[in-house]
């Protein structure tokens, strides 16, 4: 406990921007065959430091095969509202699951280069608390640490629809299952809300069986992964409303907010249309009859392509997909980035009329059967994934793998890790030439989180203005 | 007559002194009234903001104040009210010093559930039961100067100043609170909300602790309590 605020708490998205700028990074090393443990590389982002853009220290668990893919912090600057009586938590755990073991690790990062392991959550303990499995979306909010899950109970997560649950954010105990009542909910993939407004909104990939060994694809082509977004009361935790982005729409991810609280809109990534192979985002907003809406307000073409070009999975179509697999937004509500995975390009859209968005910039770098290298000539496999925004706004960090098993469905020839930088100022939204980082032989990486917050992390209590 | 005057005016001044104390730590509400100024961009939303944070504090003292001064019929047993009120002071004090946790069913209230948070707050808090010794200080005073009155119009007494101690103790805490907010709305801006915030939670308990032992102390040495109050 602190005697005052972490000094990373912020009251509106304003002041984080105007904070002191991260001088580290913590990205998910992850072994896709299980056969090291994966760990959390802690990544130098100091431009002055002799080891800017190198990892700097690595934490790797004592198990293999957890497979890690998002994780989040113990506490942020959601702690700033006397509601949650959390003001003076320190935002020094970084919460990392496992979404393949259903183990969970709490992090010490307090210092970063000699970031360590806090404390262990076996699965078995997930399952028995919570009775769902495969944790993965984490976010500190009113009633501590929420962490959502992809799979239910049952060894293959089937059995019970997949949630929310709640830990302690002090003692990192697992309460219980956050949802008293889900509605039609039976899907689970991110969630995110609004706090003085008092909503949250949650989305869905699909059950364990459709994505642990692979895309399946002909779940894909008969609409079967979630096309859903659920609109909650947060803090009654009643699913409000369902709105259906129609079946075709394959894949609801990443939620995406507006960061001042003001504002009752966000975004919502979808990975593929299956009529047209395009990539989506929806805009949802409450109109002024207090109903959800959600309209469909960016599409990206899928790239023709020789089939012989072309992974298996994809050569019946002759063409590249998108693969719209995770959007970030901006502190100030006017970027929103989106990585296309498939096509091997991170967009830039100016989304300061969330209606209509436009597209301010764009990065060409990996992709199926085109392979952009990096500015700096050296590979970059996969395409651009994992997008983190620094919170002014002025640095895009992005690594690349999406999830095991799907890397290699649609990558086959690749293997590796790589994190990368993009700069946004006078001269736009381009790659940094020197700032690359090649992950250790064997390792793979996904998401990135910064020192001090990220764009990702923080929810406010306060409006900017 | 003169040592109770000055006893008498010293325990006002801490009823009004636990308001403003109540009123600038954070855990009561001020920021909140900041918040709802801004989410509805109207400065005319802090008074209502405000408002409701006292309306909640309000009863939340009322709730627990009322209860001893039912119990003061019994003026016999004066002494030792007193000194089992000072007790249960000094447990709620050192229960918050064990376990300094907050309740997280707080967190659970709607934000635009103000008053109902204030109450919850305030009682979860032992905000109430801060002003339990100087209110019975104040009654035992006022007792001894009108003389023996009968019990029913003596109840009437300590029923009447119980809701007058609950209301200047709230507008003291509204007014500092509100002060606050202002400032920060007004002039300097929210960077100053974290940085006006300080951990009180454990200066909270032990205000507890020797808001209770007073009462005990007084409650046994009526006379030599006079000095310790009059500081």
């Amino acid at each position: 406990m602190n005697l005052r605020p972490d000094p990373t708490f912020h009251a509106s998205p304003r002041l984080a921007m105007e904070a002191p700028v991260e001088n580290f990074g913590f990205t998910v090393m992850l072994s896709p065959d299980g056969s090291q443990p994966d760990g959390i590389a802690v990544v130098d982002l100091d431009p002055k430091s002799d080891k800017y853009g190198q990892i700097v220290h690595q934490v790797i668990v004592p198990n293999k095969g957890d497979e890690f893919h998002h994780f989040g912090w113990n506490a942020c600057s959601s702690s700033l509202s006397p509601l949650s009586g959390h003001a003076f938590l320190e935002r020094r755990y970084l919460i990392v699951p496992g979404i393949r073991s259903s183990r969970i690790y709490v992090i010490d990062v307090k210092e970063p280069l000699k970031a360590k392991i806090h404390k262990i959550i076996e699965p078995e303990e997930v399952f028995e608390k919570t009775g769902y499995s495969r944790p993965h979306t984490i976010h500190c909010g009113p009633e501590g640490i929420y962490v959502s899950t992809l799979g239910g109970g049952g060894p293959d997560g089937t059995d019970g629809p997949p949630g929310i649950f709640i830990m302690d954010c002090e003692t990192f105990e697992i309460i219980g299952q956050y949802e008293m009542d889900r509605g039609e909910q039976d899907k689970h993939y991110d969630f995110w809300w609004n706090l003085p407004q008092d909503y949250m909104v949650s989305s869905e990939w699909g059950l364990p069986p459709q994505f642990e060994g692979g895309l399946v694809a002909e779940d894909l082509l008969s609409n079967k992964y979630g096309h859903k977004i659920h609109f909650w009361d947060l803090r009654a935790r009643k699913n409000v409303q369902t709105i259906d982005l129609g079946e075709n729409h394959q894949m609801a991810l990443e939620i995406r907010p507006a960061h001042d609280p003001k504002k009752s809109y966000g975004f919502c990534g979808v990975v593929v249309d299956t009529t047209n192979l395009q990539g989506s985002i929806f805009t949802w907003w409450r109109d002024d009859d207090g109903k959800w809406q959600a309209k469909k307000t960016i599409t990206i073409d899928p790239r023709p392509e020789k089939a012989e070009n072309l992974p298996p999975l994809l050569q019946g179509f002759e063409a590249v997909p998108p693969l719209v697999t995770d959007i970030d937004l901006s502190l100030d509500d006017k970027y929103l980035y989106v990585a296309c995975w498939g096509l091997g390009e991170m967009h830039q859209y100016d989304v300061s009329d969330p209606m209509n968005p436009v597209l301010a910039g764009k990065v060409e770098v990996g992709g199926i059967a085109r392979g952009a290298a990096h500015p700096n000539g050296k590979p970059f496999v996969y395409g651009p994934q994992m997008v983190e925004v620094s919170r002014d706004g002025k640095r895009v960090y992005w690594t690349n793998s999406l999830y095991s098993t799907w890397d290699d469905q649609f990558y086959p020839d690749d293997e590796g890790g790589q994190m990368v930088m993009a700069n946004n100022d006078e001269n736009g939204f381009h790659l940094d030439k020197d700032f690359y980082i090649d992950f250790p032989k064997g390792y793979r990486s996904h998401q990135i989180r910064l020192e001090g917050g990220d764009c990702s992390t923080d929810s406010f209590c306060y409006p900017s203005a | 007559m003169g040592f109770e005057l000055t006893t008498m005016a010293a325990l006002w001044g801490a009823v009004i002194a636990s308001g403003i104390y109540h009123g600038l730590n954070p855990g009561m509400g001020w920021p909140l009234a900041v918040s709802a100024a801004l989410m509805e961009q109207s400065p005319k939303a802090m008074p209502k903001a405000l408002g409701m944070l006292a309306l909640g504090h309000l009863v939340a003292m009322v709730g627990i104040l009322l209860p001893f001064s039912l119990m003061l019929v019994l003026v016999t047993w004066e002494g030792e009210i007193r000194i089992g009120a000072g007790m249960l002071v000094i447990a709620m004090g050192l229960y918050l010093l064990i376990n300094p946790r907050h309740p997280r069913s707080l967190a659970r209230v709607h934000p635009a559930k103000l008053g109902l948070w204030s109450f919850l707050a305030a009682m979860a808090h032992g905000a109430g039961l801060m002003l339990v010794p100087i209110y019975l200080g104040i009654c035992a005073i006022a007792a001894d100067d009108t003389g023996h009155l009968a019990v029913q119009s003596l109840m009437g007494n300590s029923i009447v100043t119980a809701f007058i101690v609950a209301l200047v103790h709230t507008i003291a805490m509204t007014l500092a609170g509100g002060l606050l907010a202002l400032g920060i709305y007004h002039w300097l801006g929210l960077r100053f909300l974290s940085k006006t915030w300080f951990n009180l939670d454990t200066v909270w308990a032990v205000s507890l602790v020797l808001v209770g032992a007073f009462g005990i102390y007084s409650a046994m040495t009526p006379e030599m309590a006079v000095d310790v109050a009059a500081l």
